[in-house]
């Protein structure tokens, strides 16, 4: 005769050491509970599949809060209804590990409804055990998103309305409406032909799981005879009588062979392979040499303004990112905001040696007006001595202000000639370049792949020729 | 050199792949969307994790699982998105697991506006959660910062095992700058005697459940153990023409570049205005606020983009010693630098 030896599955814990108090060889569940039968299926399963070592479980909030008192296993206790995300970042962490995401039914189906779905849908590499007892056992029995209709909870005192309470929710069917999950089957504990179909379904989660096969969900209908207010063999039939005409159980997805396997990518960490990814030189940055700019360009403070769509932004940037080639320390300043979607533009650069202190030119040294509305707007604000750039094509009114110095550029015109407006802002540049002295406009051109990385060569050419064209009307015009 | 002209919230980025971190978990919000855009950008080049959480909720879940994971992880978000992160951040700090989060703050309450404000600054600075804890909170005012600072962040979070804030506001998020990429770390520590691996000589939990009432009161002390070491060792800040000042300004993130300015102006005409600059929000440079006093300092202008959110820690570490006055803008105003010294020169007689 086979001789059978009783022992705990080595999926627990010898001793529960995490467990306060002096009990530690039994769990916590009250006589009648379920979460200790399906604790044993799994241990059990782990011990089987020889997965023990290579298992991490997330422990929720409810009942299973203190799952990881019994799992010799690595173990996580996550926020209520937050089990699956936890189980994302570990899983995505350690992506040849088996993670068990064990949840109850206010865990899963309430507080963190949004969790669970969004983690099926991703197909995380997680196995979720969902323990449905039609209640909160923890709490001292409220209702649940699975309780019945009818069912009197402490907070259903008359009965679960579903004109006030909504109906109980079928997790096994609202997860395989979902195109990522591999399996979702849902399976009962109330006798022991059906305790076996569970072992069955437990196993095969952890299977797939450890050949790495997605997302796998077994619904567990279990008993909570405490907070039913009845005994464990009441308790098991009224799973039997109530809970599986509403909630039958079943396969609700298998893909079988179909699964996809995951597979992540491995973390690239050497410091030298990092740079290069990113595309990061570790050679010496060369300034290019400065020319000759007069004193009153050296500290420039620069607002650009004019409608969105004219290039507002892209000048500005191109300003501080010529600027920055030649050792100046830059910033850039969006007006963010409404504004920012159409209407009116307008951002603020600076450029100088040393520190630069605030970043917005509330008191610009230059204006560069696009617009009508825009000169309009910021000409009382330039500093007096400071310098006017304004768009001549589009701007038909003479500046106010006498103190201060004026070009009038026709730059929408100028781009159009070239036979793009879109270029308005490299003959901006231009234009910048000539009155300050500051850029030289072949270095400009030479960072033009730079400025517009990815753009082709044709539109490259473009620019370098706006660039040209701005500097060469300003030198010939003023 | 690796000299780039980037977005604050680019920059940050930069320096968590510098810092080694692998995981990026988060969900977008305007002014730090960027933050998520960019991690999505470089992570996946470097064959790191970034995932588009459903919520700001499990984003920050997210960053609970990969800290307990013994990964260098990171989160971004706003004012909104952060207040939603506090039941989780409360989690990592009860667990001690180091993480670190963007804030680039937003206008309030409720949806406010995406203006550049400062009044997270309780929230992020006081714990925010529930619970006995706080975060370490470094607040950048350059691109340059928010790059270098994030990589601090790492390390210190890494040190102390604790959540730490890069807590900043639109201005500084949204501005670009030029960028120096440091090098990127060679190393990164041994978290095996409290990360969970999965394997079979690592059985770790990770936890902030303690149902005995001396064991979780014990925990506490041990956590307050360490924000006073945090406080003794981790003060940051900044002084500028602060040796013979009289009057001093306060204010950090993009408002200390504006009172620079002031300062600046104020010099020009020989008045001797200095800047105090935090740059640890928590732990707060409370020992060198209070002998300003004693250096001469007469007044004390704390300027912010909250309703008095930080003067509150300025006038503890004063104490009543000197006199404390507070200027501040909202909804998405940036004081000017003239604002600001007028101010001054009613509070303190013409500086202009």
């Amino acid at each position: 005769m086979k001789k059978t030896v009783l022992r705990k599955p080595k999926g627990f814990i010898d001793v529960y050491k995490h467990k306060p108090g002096a009990e530690k060889d039994r769990t916590h569940y009250c006589p009648g509970c379920g979460h200790g039968i399906l604790h044993k299926l799994i241990a059990e399963a782990m011990e089987d599949l020889d997965i023990v070592d290579d298992t991490i479980l997330i422990s929720p909030v409810g009942c299973s809060v203190f799952a990881y008192y019994y799992f010799d296993t690595g173990n996580f206790q996550a926020a209520h209804g937050r089990a699956p995300a936890v189980a994302t970042a570990t899983s995505r962490a350690n992506p040849d590990k088996v993670v068990i995401s064990y949840q109850g039914d206010g865990d899963l189906a309430a507080i963190g409804g949004n969790n669970i779905i969004q983690a099926a849908n991703r197909g995380e590499n997680i196995v979720v055990f969902f323990v449905n007892n039609a209640i909160y056992g923890m709490t001292g029995g409220q209702m649940a998103p699975t309780t019945l209709e009818g069912q009197i909870t402490t907070t259903t005192p008359y009965g679960r309305n579903v004109d006030t309470d909504g109906y109980p929710m079928k997790m096994c069917e609202v997860i395989s409406q979902l195109t990522a999950p591999t399996y979702v089957e849902r399976v009962s504990l109330h006798d022991a032909p059906h305790i076996r179909k569970a072992r069955a379904a437990v196993r095969k989660a952890l299977l797939n799981a450890k050949e790495r096969k997605g997302f796998q969900f077994v619904e567990v209908l279990s008993t909570c005879p405490s907070g039913w207010k009845m005994d464990p063999v009441k308790s098991m039939e009224w799973v039997k009588e109530r809970m599986m005409p509403l909630y039958p159980l079943g396969v609700y997805r298998d893909l079988g062979e179909e699964a996809r396997i995951t597979t992540r990518p491995v973390p690239v960490m050497d410091p030298a392979a990092v740079w290069e990814k990113l595309g990061i030189s570790a050679e010496k940055d060369v300034d290019f040499p400065r020319g000759e700019v007069a004193d009153e360009y050296r500290k420039m403070s620069i607002r650009v303004a004019g409608f969105g769509g004219q290039g507002i932004m892209v000048t500005g940037q191109a300003l501080a990112g010529v600027a920055l080639e030649y050792g100046y320390n830059v910033s850039w300043l969006p007006s963010y905001g409404p504004e920012m979607r159409g209407g009116t533009a307008n951002c603020s650069v600076n450029i100088q040696d040393g520190t630069i202190g605030a970043a917005e030119a509330v008191k610009p040294g230059m204006l560069l007006a696009m617009n009508r509305p825009s000169l309009e707007k910021f000409e009382k604000t330039i500093v007096p001595g400071g310098t006017l750039i304004y768009n001549s094509t589009l701007i038909d009114i003479e500046p106010a202000r006498k103190d201060i110095k004026v070009f009038a550029v026709p730059i929408t015109g100028m781009a159009d000639e070239l036979g793009n407006t879109r270029v308005q802002s490299l003959v901006n540049i231009g234009a910048y370049a000539a009155i300050t002295g500051m850029f030289k406009v072949e270095d400009v051109i030479t960072l033009l792949p730079k400025l517009f990385k990815g753009k082709n060569q044709a539109i490259i050419d473009l620019n370098a020729k706006a660039v040209k064209a701005g500097f060469d009307y300003v030198k010939e015009n003023f | 050199m690796a000299r780039m002209l980037m977005k604050g919230n680019y920059a940050a980025v930069y320096g968590a792949a510098m810092a080694g971190c692998t995981a990026y978990y988060g969900y977008p919000i305007t002014p730090a969307s960027e933050v998520a855009e960019s991690a999505a950008a470089l992570f996946p080049k470097l064959g790191r994790i970034f995932v588009q959480a459903e919520s700001e909720v499990a984003a920050i879940n997210m960053v609970y699982g990969a800290a307990g994971s013994g990964q260098r992880v990171m989160t971004g978000s706003s004012g909104p998105g952060i207040s939603l992160k506090m039941e989780g951040i409360s989690y990592c700090a009860g667990a001690a697991l180091p993480c670190v989060i963007v804030d680039i703050m937003r206008g309030g309450p409720g949806l406010g506006n995406i203006g550049p404000e400062q009044s997270d600054y309780n929230q992020v600075v006081k714990g925010g959660g529930h619970g006995n804890y706080r975060c370490i909170v470094l607040a950048p005012a350059s691109c340059q910062e928010m790059c270098d600072y994030t990589m601090l962040a790492f390390e210190l979070a890494d040190e102390h095992r604790i959540p730490v804030f890069v807590l900043t506001d639109g201005v500084i998020g949204q501005m670009m700058e030029s960028v120096v990429i440091p090098e990127p770390v060679k190393e990164l520590p041994d978290k095996s005697d409290y990360a969970v691996f999965g394997t079979p000589l690592n059985k770790n939990l990770v936890n902030s459940i303690y149902i005995d009432h001396d064991e979780l009161e014990q925990w506490n002390m041990k956590l307050l153990k360490k924000y006073q070491i945090i406080e003794e060792s981790e003060v940051r800040f900044e002084e500028y023409m602060m040796e013979d000042a009289e009057i001093a300004l306060i204010g950090y993130g993009s408002v200390s570049r504006v009172l620079r300015t002031v300062v600046d102006n104020a010099r020009e005409k020989g008045h001797k205005i200095g800047l105090f600059r935090p740059i640890t929000l928590f732990p707060f440079p409370k020992n060198e606020i209070a002998v300003l006093p004693e250096r001469g300092i007469k007044h004390v202008l704390t300027v912010e983009l909250s309703t008095g959110q930080l003067v509150d820690d300025v006038n503890l570490a004063l104490a009543g010693v000197i006199k404390s006055d507070l200027y501040f803008r909202l909804g998405g105003n940036v004081p000017s630098a003239d604002e600001i010294t007028d101010k001054i020169s009613e509070l303190y007689g013409e500086v202009k």
